[in-house]
């Protein structure tokens, strides 16, 4: 049985990027199969509030 | 007078590269003299108290708001800045083109449930969360963001292993996977050298000097810079190596990394020694004997490991290269040229480098003849007192932290570098600049074109003090890459550097200048 690595290496690369969208924007030049995320901190950036909401979903 | 200004945007997340172009436009704006644009973490509020930038109500702020600062004229309005930067921010949406983009991970998979890699260059404190949903949701991870924590690091990668999956990262700044070139990455030729390594701008250097060998990759994974630590062990290169093992498209596997923990690199060689593949290994600036002793190829340098690679894929001889792509009379000729442009006190190098394995690989050549002073030295009696002041011969890593706080990568913003570069072109006793260029994607889309007028400056400078400054550079890309590796190399030409077919090479010349200009003897024989 293949490894998922290497059944990666088979499929077409299809990215979520999440963070600076400048490597968004690189990937979606060459044409790559690329989703950002507009990503804000959960809960404010609350550490307790943000464990405690990631658990309920 | 110039007085602070400020205003606050509660719950407003902008990321680094985002805030960087914001900063710019805004510095150059009538009537401002100094501008922080940031999120409110400790470090740029700090920043903010460092520039005179601060007052009590910014130090109340917490990570999540956005702020701007200003040093501005008493008749500027807060206002007026802020409404720019609204045009800014406007533009930037407006070049989004309404593409979709959900607000958490979680979405973005339900939405596009055949993804496969997440490239996470969230703050650190955020990407091993959002790394670990990944995963657990049967996903690749690269990590680019560096301060995530070892422990976290180390139950990131061993979920991975469970898993089969890759764990790219934290710090990992460079992959090339199914040709695709993930954060900072050349354009590659496809073909059958395997790579796995923990060193960026190391990763960058042999993809790029294997496509000018006329070869190509088959897959290049990335580790981040700790994996060969004890505390990690390899996990992501024995994974790494693993997959290359049994990817059919490999034929010949490249591993780079700076010197591994000794019980790590025992465990990989002992590994690759298995892989019915030949093996290229470059543990820099050492392990060579170890490496020998496992059957495979230690390199003596990244562009031997280039060398090496291409000539087993080959079926070639495989022998040792650390010398020049040119005829031994070319490279006399032009340490002789540039030597002879020197007056008598001119004597020292200094060495600006935007890729730190780069900058630790030229140390690594020219310290067998000099001692460099660095801010990340070969030995510890070499570090810089101050990194922001060179003495004697100097190699400075411009991505390091002391760089890098709360600013981007050099490789995107050159201007630490350029103000580098004009404030030594002011000593009298400097007689060398090395540097390197790197292109490709996540890099500036025109590295030579920032630098270009400060080089003009800096010579011309020392000229009208009857100098001369001998510049040698290496340009580090592929004639694929968006920045076209050609234009950026005639640019640099026709400013009078003198470019070198490899780092090495950049490195071995300069030194040999160098000893031309102060023991009186250079040349190659």
């Amino acid at each position: 049985m293949l490894a998922k690595v290497n059944e990666l290496f088979n499929k077409e690369l299809k990215v979520i990027n999440m963070g600076l969208e400048y490597f968004y924007n690189d990937l979606k030049e060459q044409k790559v199969k690329v989703i950002h995320v507009d990503w804000k901190p959960a809960a404010g950036g609350d550490k307790k509030l943000s464990s405690l909401l990631s658990r309920l979903k | 007078m110039e007085v602070v200004k400020y205003s606050i945007l509660k719950n407003t997340y902008y990321d680094s590269v985002t805030l960087m172009n914001i900063s710019k436009e805004i510095k150059s704006f009538k009537g401002i003299k100094e501008a922080l644009v940031g999120m409110g973490t400790d470090l740029n509020k700090e920043l903010a108290v460092n520039l005179n930038l601060s007052r009590p109500e910014l130090q109340e702020i917490t990570p999540n708001d956005f702020f701007v600062s200003v040093l501005a004229d008493e008749d500027t309005a807060i206002e007026d800045v802020m409404k720019q930067v609204d045009e800014i921010l406007n533009r930037k949406n407006a070049s989004r083109s309404g593409d979709y983009m959900p607000k958490t991970l979680d979405t973005a998979i339900r939405y596009e449930p055949d993804s496969n890699l997440v490239l996470i260059s969230l703050p650190g404190k955020y990407a091993a969360q959002e790394a670990k949903k990944a995963l657990n949701n049967n996903l690749h991870v690269m990590i680019f963001s560096d301060n995530v924590r070892i422990e976290e690091e180390k139950e990131l990668k061993d979920l991975a292993v469970s898993k089969g999956l890759l764990m790219m990262g934290p710090d990992c700044g460079t992959a090339i996977i199914n040709n695709v070139p993930l954060a900072f990455a050349n354009v590659v030729r496809k073909g059958h050298i395997g790579i796995v390594g923990a060193s960026g701008t190391g990763i960058q250097e042999v993809t790029v000097l294997i496509d000018k060998l006329g070869e190509g990759v088959s897959q290049v994974i990335g580790t981040g810079g700790r994996d060969l630590d004890g505390e990690i062990g390899g996990l992501m290169m024995l994974q790494g190596l693993k997959a290359l093992m049994d990817d059919p498209e490999t034929r010949v596997i490249v591993l780079i990394s700076k010197p591994p923990h000794p019980s790590v690199a025992e465990k990989i060689l002992k590994s690759a020694e298995g892989a019915g593949k030949p093996i290229v290994v470059d543990f820099i600036g050492g392990g060579m004997g170890m490496a020998e002793r496992y059957k495979a190829f230690a390199a003596h340098s990244l562009e031997d490991a280039a060398r090496k690679a291409a000539a087993l894929l080959h079926n070639e001889k495989v022998e040792d290269f650390t010398g020049f792509s040119l005829p031994i009379e070319e490279i006399n000729k032009i340490v002789e040229g540039e030597a002879g442009k020197f007056v008598q006190d001119q004597k020292y190098l200094r060495a600006f480098y935007t890729g730190g394995t780069l900058a630790g690989e030229a140390m690594d050549i020219l310290g067998k003849d000099f001692e460099i002073h660095s801010n990340i030295p070969l030995s510890p009696e070499l570090k810089l007192e101050n990194p922001m002041v060179s003495y004697k011969n100097t190699c400075i890593d411009f991505g390091d932290d002391a760089f890098t706080l709360g600013k981007p990568h050099p490789m995107i913003d050159p201007a630490a570098r350029i103000e580098r570069l004009l404030q030594d072109a002011k000593d009298d006793e400097l007689a060398l600049i090395l540097m390197d260029f790197v292109l490709g994607y996540g890099s500036h889309r025109d590295p030579a074109g920032e630098m270009l007028p400060a080089i003009m400056e800096a010579k011309k400078s020392m000229e009208e003090r009857g100098k001369y400054l001998s510049i040698v550079g290496y340009v580090c890309g592929t004639d694929k890459d968006p920045q076209g590796l050609r234009e950026t190399e005639n640019k640099l030409k026709e400013a009078g550097v003198v470019l070198m077919p490899s780092n090495a090479q950049a490195a071995k010349l300069a030194g040999l200048i160098l000893k031309r200009q102060s023991k009186g003897s250079g040349f190659v024989g």
